[in-house]
């Protein structure tokens, strides 16, 4: 049976990796290769490596991260950050990446999802979904929340499946941040929608959070950041209490 | 030496990566003179069936990769063109296996299959110090059915081949390039394996 799969993520600005407290505060909080190299050995099933830097040579430097990583470190690692165009995706799967995920830019310009696909894959693209919940509707938004759309989560999820995308990565912006867990329910419509994997991401606080999600069989795999990047959950203790709860993890 | 083919099918920067971690000696190529006298051949490949089946008829490949006799090993759609066929746009592959590749399917699947699953029934040299139900890296939609050549097995709606091997032939559906340490211990395995020109 397929495992669950764990995926620390890490926002990466001119080569070190951050953690936001809020807008205003950037932490650096170590290395991007030495970081996923400690998460593999731990036992983490994928990495993903997001792009927050603002500045062209902050770019140039991503890239040349891109091949450290892929050089070093022996699991499947995704890359985001920035991507607009198919050039884009080419120069990142030149470097290394095993799979590229587009936000934004798919939202402003879906045909590039499309366009992904059908030249590398859709094993190559993973779509990320921002959502928030306004006048009781899950809106599709980007610029970390700041800007809505007219996208309803739902049916730009199933777009995205049918335009090519291989995984939905979905954060819901009201969970983000908060560790108080998973939007199960949402996570559960939209896994039921899809035949592609789900990859839940934003809220993750404690174990019973992740316990929680895979229980309810809500997602394929579970995305987070800080709780691992600050030791209060360590993976391979989350695994072994994953292992406990009967849920299929591998050791 | 160990011969990586290149027939312009995605990037063989993971593999590279992984040998060049085991300390082997590679080089990347379509020449068949190059191939023909490498100790190892590597047949990678990730896309479409029948356009990565193309690109090996293109360049003579598919003439040439069932005659070699030092051990072979394909990745994914390296795997599935060393098969009889495939259903992914209906592809006559190489038939070195006389396995068919069909796409998974089965009840409350995701597809394509994405993730770490286990290796069963281990039957080769290839999985030496492998343990039984051992995580490898999946990637795809499409897999040989099982049969006389099958020396893994892998459950995703139904059992399929995770691994095949015939004479100086062998295959893995996962990719041991993104499998951590059990996958660059199967590569490793693969890099020990005795040539067995004699017995061809």
């Amino acid at each position: 049976m397929l495992a669950k799969r764990i995926i620390p993520c890490l926002d990466v600005r001119d080569g070190k990796t951050v953690k936001g407290v809020n807008f205003l505060g950037l932490r650096e909080v170590g290395d991007p290769v030495e970081m996923g190299k400690r998460y593999a050995a731990d036992g983490a099933d994928e990495l993903v490596y997001l792009d927050i830097s603002a500045t062209l040579e902050g770019r140039g430097t991503f890239l040349r991260l891109v091949s450290s990583v892929a050089k070093n470190i022996s699991i499947p690692f995704t890359v985001g950050g920035g991507i607009s165009t198919i050039e884009d995706a080419s120069a990142l799967l030149l470097a290394g990446a095993d799979k590229i995920s587009i936000n934004s830019a798919a939202v402003n310009n879906p045909g590039l999802i499309t366009q992904i696909a059908d030249k590398y894959g859709s094993q190559f693209l993973v779509v990320a979904i921002d959502a928030m919940l306004i006048d009781n509707k899950w809106t599709v938004v980007t610029h970390s929340g700041n800007k809505k759309t007219t996208l309803e989560l739902f049916s730009w999820a199933k777009e995205a499946e049918n335009r090519g995308a291989g995984e939905i990565l979905f954060t819901s912006m009201d969970h983000d941040g908060t560790k108080r867990g998973y939007p199960c329910s949402e996570l559960r419509r939209l896994s039921e929608m899809l035949s592609i994997p789900l990859i839940a991401s934003g809220g993750a606080g404690c174990v019973g959070h992740f316990i929680e999600l895979f229980k309810g069989d809500c997602a394929d795999a579970a995305l987070a950041s800080s709780v691992f990047h600050y030791n209060q959950i360590c993976i391979p203790d989350l695994k072994r209490k994953l292992q406990e709860n009967k849920i299929e993890i591998r050791l | 030496m160990i011969a990586i083919i290149d027939y312009n099918t995605g990037n063989l920067f993971s593999l590279t990566s992984s040998l060049e971690r085991l300390g082997a000696e590679y080089v990347v190529t379509s020449s068949p003179e190059v191939i023909r006298a490498a100790d190892y051949v590597i047949l990678p490949g990730v896309g479409e069936a029948s356009s990565a089946m193309a690109k090996l008829v293109e360049r003579g490949l598919d003439i040439l990769i069932p005659t070699l006799e030092m051990p072979v090993l394909g990745i994914c759609i390296g795997m599935q063109l060393m098969c009889k066929s495939s259903e992914e746009g209906a592809a006559k592959c190489m038939g070195i296996f006389d396995n068919e590749v069909v796409r998974l399917q089965g009840d409350a699947i995701k597809v394509p299959h994405m993730g770490w699953n286990r290796i069963t029934k281990l039957k080769s040299e290839l999985f030496a110090g492998i343990d039984e139900g051992e995580y490898l890296y999946f990637v795809h939609s499409y897999a040989p059915n099982v049969g006389s050549c099958t020396i893994a097995s892998t459950e995703h709606g139904a059992e399929f081949s995770s691994a095949l091997s015939f004479r100086n032939f062998y295959s893995t559906q996962f990719h041991p390039e993104k499998s951590g340490a059990a996958g660059e211990k199967i590569l490793r395995n693969f890099i020990n394996i005795k040539a067995k020109r004699e017995c061809i």
